[in-house]
């Protein structure tokens, strides 16, 4: 954390943890008898709680989006960029929550939690939860903080995603929905990526079919591979060429494989040791998972249209040309859909050689046009 | 701020109510004036970015497009006009985009600057050069207008696609007409305004 702080900043933040005991019956057909999911918020709810909004986090991401935990922390929250005093999503005139979804490894009950019924982390055992689950569970937390309507509901990537399930799944619950850098289901070459990862863990000889917890061990090179192969794909070509080019860590070619002798591979191996140290093989799993199987269509006849019907919330769309992961047709394919429905919405695609990651960055256009929507979501909140 | 005054003509031509898609719809302008006087609904398309964020400002339903590629996010007649400005002369295939507009609205309106002006014809009989002109301000090298076509020109067109004209009107630089630009628009009209649907 800097010595002074910025005046945009949220300052020091606190996680929180809700404890839930209603029984949450999940897609996959089992039920999570108790769970807690851990938040943060940032500003302050209206008496007429109409100023929340909600921040749905992407596959690593979790509840801490904004500000610093401690004075030591030496980076903020994922999206600090976008969330704070002045900032697009204005934490002087919204009261922004942002939680770690089920199945995370930051607090909410995941694998890595204690299960009740054996005493052990529930480790593999724990069920597959879809992007549908989470947004209930997010609902319920809605719903604890005394938020019946949010503002917006807000996401990039995967959290895109879980804003879109949002506005079909509880249509008159938020009066905007913000979808960043999101499709409105996986590739078939998305979930290709996907499957590398997870064969990346699952081939990992410390993953013990998931019950590493038990041997005190971690799949480390399983899940760091997955987090390289991830990586590649947040970034784009250009970004990659500015960042590294073919430059040599030492200048020189050693003709071997120990070490990493381009500076491109030096940087994905730190990305993904530092992953290791962060974040659970089997939540890294399950994200993926959640992913793949993302597709509200899939119940209306692979009819998008026809899933987005009854939506209410006013949309806003943004995409990024270098973002090849989910490229601006796919945000085009939710724009499509949403304008056979008359339904209201605005869409934009910003220049960013950022590829995927550009969501998180602080472009100048972006941020303009997100600030200026958001602007239009403060103007209609009742106080 | 007052309304461009070709804006002005043209929200006389809609109705109430209606659904409209603007083509190029700038910084919404239009779209927010038939919003605040006719309650209309509907998107504006466009590729500026400032100008989108603009839109955005006003509240506007922009969605960044590029008309050069069609209209392909829009399915057919679901939209009771579609709106261009402006713009016909300056994209690639004017005719194309034109059976587009078509094909999702129930009609059309477009303005142009017409290049069958009497000072246009001027400068090119007597310079034997590309005109310059206010409405059309630009050197031919440099210009966004690609196609430019005279009253006559777009009336062809018209005819070759069967489209009907419903109305028309030939206006000067301040959107002012005259009794003598109406008899003669392809000489005397700065600026044309058509209104047209599908035979």
């Amino acid at each position: 954390m800097p010595e002074i702080l910025p005046p945009d900043s949220v300052g020091l933040v606190t996680p929180q943890i809700a404890h839930f005991t209603t029984p949450l019956a999940l897609d996959c057909g089992r039920v999570l008898p108790s769970y807690d999911l851990t938040y943060e918020t940032y500003g302050t709810l209206n008496a007429a709680c109409s100023n929340g909004v909600l921040i749905c986090h992407a596959l690593s991401g979790d509840h801490h989006a904004a500000g610093y935990h401690s004075k030591q922390d030496k980076k903020p929250g994922w999206w600090d960029s976008a969330i704070g005093p002045g900032k697009p999503i204005d934490t002087d005139k919204f009261f922004v929550v942002s939680l770690n979804n089920l199945g995370g490894c930051k607090g909410s009950t995941g694998p890595v939690t204690t299960n009740p019924d054996t005493g052990k982390p529930y480790g593999p055992d724990f069920p597959i939860i879809t992007v549908r689950d989470w947004v209930t569970s997010q609902a319920r937390l809605g719903d604890m903080l005394g938020i019946s309507q949010w503002a917006a509901v807000i996401g990039g990537s995967l959290g895109g995603m879980q804003a879109l399930q949002w506005s079909i799944q509880y249509p008159e619950r938020l009066r905007h929905c913000i979808v960043i850098a999101a499709a409105p289901k996986l590739s078939a070459q998305n979930i290709a990526f996907n499957e590398v990862a997870r064969q990346a863990i699952l081939s990992d000889p410390e993953f013990y079919a998931g019950n590493y917890y038990e041997y005190n061990t971690v799949p480390r090179r399983g899940l760091m591979l997955a987090r390289m192969v991830g990586h590649i794909t947040y970034l784009s070509d250009d970004s990659m060429r500015a960042k590294f080019g073919r430059e040599l860590r030492e200048g020189k070619l050693n003709y071997g494989f120990d070490e990493a002798e381009f500076q491109v591979e030096s940087y994905l191996r730190y990305q993904g040791r530092s992953f290791v140290d962060r974040f659970d093989a089997n939540t890294y799993l399950l994200m993926t998972k959640a992913l793949d199987y993302f597709d509200p269509a899939a119940e209306y006849g692979d009819n998008l249209t026809a899933a987005l019907k009854d939506v209410q919330a006013k949309f806003l769309l943004i995409s990024f040309t270098s973002d090849w992961r989910f490229s601006s047709a796919r945000s085009r394919e939710i724009v499509k859909a949403l304008l056979d429905n008359r339904k209201v919405v605005s869409f934009t695609e910003i220049e960013a050689n950022e590829g995927h990651d550009a969501f998180l960055m602080p472009i100048d256009r972006y941020m303009q046009v997100f600030g200026a929507y958001m602007k239009r979501v403060a103007a209609g909140v009742q106080p | 701020m007052s309304l461009r005054s070709d804006l002005a003509l043209i929200s006389e031509w809609v109705k109430p109510n209606a659904h409209v898609l603007d083509l190029g719809c700038g910084d919404g302008t239009l779209l927010a004036h038939l919003r605040d006087t006719r309650q209309v609904t509907g998107y504006g398309l466009e590729i500026d970015p400032d100008n989108i964020t603009r839109c955005i400002e006003a509240d506007i339903n922009v969605i960044q497009s590029d008309l050069n590629q069609g209209l392909a996010e829009f399915a057919n007649h679901s939209f009771d006009y579609v709106i261009m400005t402006q713009t016909l002369q300056a994209v690639e295939r004017p005719d194309i985009l034109l059976t587009e507009m078509l094909r999702v609205g129930e009609e059309g309106i477009v303005t142009f600057p017409n290049f069958g002006y009497w000072k246009s014809r001027l400068q090119l009989f007597t310079k034997g050069k590309m005109p310059i002109s206010d409405a059309l301000p630009n050197t031919w090298y440099d210009t966004d207008n690609t196609h430019l076509c005279t009253v006559r020109d777009f009336e062809d067109l018209c005819a070759l696609h069967n489209i009907e004209i419903l109305r028309w009107a030939a206006v000067d630089l301040q959107h002012r007409t005259s009794r003598w630009m109406n008899l003669m628009p392809n000489l005397l009209g700065e600026v044309a305004l058509y209104h047209f649907h599908r035979k």
